[in-house]
């Protein structure tokens, strides 16, 4: 148990530090997807761009909607942001906190997707290589093509078996100059995250930082309070289901004994504890009847104190659990004033 | 258990070996991007020299970057640099001493990466092939000048078709790639005796002031965790009695506001604890409507009053 505690408070003291892994898993799960997808070029003029710049683009969007979607907070936000004020505050704070920290995690995949992308470099050289500029990297010596059929042909470009332009523009001086242009993008994008991550990393302390504490503890005290009901809950469930199974067999015990004019068994001093489990069911008729009343009719769903007698003649199928109808409308009509 | 216990005391006192240990990967991290990298140079005029010393210079300054933002203690630092000043004095030593601390570890990567880009020696090729001259080289020596730029631009790429069975083009190549790996030693070695002149010297100037320095930046750096878990302690007593406190004000409602018998119960108390008090459908989704739409004021000063 002490175990159990210790690592639960080590994983509560670390939430950031399990976040964190959880991220670093996502960012080498997309640059592993990248590299097990097979990019296929469609060389043909007016779907290169939109293939290109599509895998470049939407991929990420998902992996942003996925790093939501896989962090339990979520929920928890929606929740804390939509619930009525009732007689705790709402401070805005705290759910832009959540909020931000959520993002900023959500958004390590999709970075490290458009990163790898640009520096392979097969995005950009299939969606740009209609774009060559074919007076600077071509040969000079070959006539001009017509506008259309230029395109066609600066197009196949990425194709290498398929490519037919090798006196207007050498294939492999072509796909260079593109993937120079995508690593030098690639790496700029890098730099600029990494520079915008260290900025917001650093100027927290310089400017917020009481604030930041406060928003901090609430949003864990937010987090723990909701597992804690959660739990109680649980544990009520529990005592709920197990004090109306007893009280269902019970009172199926009573009432068959009064039906066949018996009286209720009492258990003796010595009958030891065997006995008290079998409820007072002890032949196979009764305990087919047990499991058909259970099956058929489920008893109410109100535990009733021990000290009410609760025979109110079960013949057959009918549940045996209604209580007399005057409590029950007491209780059922007030209102809490909590 | 103990061996939990041994795990988490070692680091929480030991966060300087958890940095070492980022720093490593870190560097480890940068090796593999080189290796993983595929260097292509445009074999352009205007572009070998920009595509050349940008792929050994942007990426340093990214690992640089990173490696601050993942060393927890720049955190600590920028924090005890700014906190206001209140009863507690700030010793600018200490500062200095975490700042050094950081910024040494947060050098290695970028340093691993430009010393194994040096060794390579791509980089070097492609951004200086230009810049040869093309008189000690027999094949570029009778070429005009403005063809022997182009065909020096195009020395790195091997496959290209004027270059494919050019051997100066090899000698060219292998010339700028020994005075690529010859920097990249000389590099290392300074590097090296400079740490190791560094660390040998260290004691003869200022030790006191050192051990002061590092006991205190390390203070800092465990006070900090340990004011977070005592936050996250308090929080969780704070939770529970609120639920419980919730539960009984449920509880008391429902003995108001119903009049059934008292219990002469047989049942173990541990169960009734458990039910506290609520024992049918409704009741359960009262409470439970209750706790969505009423929230409890975070106010325990009654509970804990009792």
């Amino acid at each position: 148990m002490d175990k159990f505690r210790m690592i639960f408070q080590f994983l509560q003291s670390n939430q950031e530090s399990f976040m964190n892994g959880i991220c670093g898993i996502m960012a080498l799960a997309s640059a592993q997807i990248y590299s097990a997808f097979d990019f296929n070029c469609p060389c043909l003029p007016h779907y290169n761009l939109a293939y290109g710049l599509g895998i470049l683009l939407v991929p990420p969007f998902i992996l942003f909607l996925l790093g939501f979607v896989m962090n339990n907070n979520v929920s928890m936000l929606a929740e804390e942001w939509r619930r009525p004020q009732g007689q705790r505050g709402k401070d805005p704070a705290v759910l832009r906190y959540m909020f931000c920290s959520m993002a900023q995690r959500a958004m390590i995949a999709p970075v490290v997707w458009v990163s790898v992308t640009l520096l392979d470099g097969k995005c950009i050289t299939c969606a740009f290589c209609t774009s060559v500029s074919v007076e600077t990297l071509g040969n000079t010596s070959h006539p001009g093509l017509p506008q259309e059929e230029m395109k066609r042909v600066l197009a196949r470009i990425p194709c290498k078996e398929i490519y037919d332009g090798q006196e207007l523009i050498a294939n492999e001086v072509a796909v260079r100059y593109l993937r120079c242009i995508s690593q030098a993008l690639g790496w700029c994008f890098v730099l600029l995250m990494t520079t915008l991550a260290f900025l917001v990393r650093s100027l927290r302390p310089c400017f917020t930082q009481a604030a930041f504490l406060k928003s901090r503890y609430w949003s864990h005290y937010i987090d723990i309070e909701r597992k804690l009901f959660d739990e109680t809950c649980t544990e009520h469930a529990r005592s709920f289901a197990k004090v109306c199974i007893q009280q269902f067999f019970e009172g199926m015990s009573t009432d068959l004994a009064a039906a066949r004019c018996h009286p209720p068994r009492k258990a003796t001093a010595d009958a030891g504890e065997a006995t008290e489990k079998l409820l007072g069911i002890t032949d196979q008729g009764t305990m087919n009847t047990a499991l058909k009343s259970w099956h058929r009719c489920k008893p109410a769903l109100h535990l009733h104190p021990p000290a009410l007698p609760s025979g109110n003649g079960w013949m057959g199928e009918e549940q045996s659990h209604t209580h007399s109808p005057v409590p029950r409308r007491e209780v059922a009509a007030y209102y809490s004033g909590v | 258990m103990d061996r939990f216990r041994l795990i988490f005391q070692y680091f929480q006192s030991n966060s300087e070996s958890v940095m070492n240990g980022i720093c490593g990967l870190l560097a480890l991290a940068s090796v593999k991007m080189y290796t993983c990298f595929e260097f292509s140079c445009p074999c352009l005029l205007q572009y070998n020299m920009a595509y050349g010393l940008g792929i050994m210079f942007v990426p340093p300054v990214a690992l640089f970057l990173c490696g601050l933002i993942l060393n927890r203690q720049s955190l600590v630092m920028l924090e005890e640099w700014r906190r206001p000043r209140g009863r507690r004095k700030k010793d600018v030593a200490v500062i200095r001493y975490m700042c050094s601390s950081i910024i040494q570890r947060a050098m290695v990567a970028p340093v691993a990466w430009i010393i194994v880009t040096l060794l390579d020696g791509k980089c070097l090729i492609c951004a200086f092939s230009g810049s040869v001259d093309p008189d000690k080289f027999v094949g570029f020596a009778n070429t005009s000048p403005v063809q022997v730029q182009q065909l020096l631009a195009k020395v790195p790429c091997k496959d290209d078709e004027l270059m494919r069975n050019n051997t100066s083009r090899k000698a060219v190549s292998r010339y700028l790639r020994c005075w690529s790996q010859a920097l990249g030693w000389s590099i290392l070695l300074i590097i090296i005796v400079a740490a190791f002149l560094a660390r040998w010297l260290r004691p003869c100037f200022n030790q006191a002031t050192l051990l002061q320095a590092r006991h205190w930046s390390n203070y800092i750096d465990i006070e900090q965790k340990i004011f977070e878990e005592t936050c996250c302690e308090h929080s969780r007593l704070f939770a529970h009695k609120c639920i419980l406190h919730f539960f009984e004000s449920m509880r008391r409602e429902i003995k108001l506001h119903s009049f059934s018998l008292p219990r002469e119960g047989e049942k173990d108390e541990g169960e009734e604890d458990l039910l506290r008090g609520i024992t049918d459908q409704d009741q359960v989704n009262k409470l439970l409507k209750m706790w969505y739409y009423e929230k409890p004021p975070l106010d325990i000063s009654q509970a804990t009053r009792r």
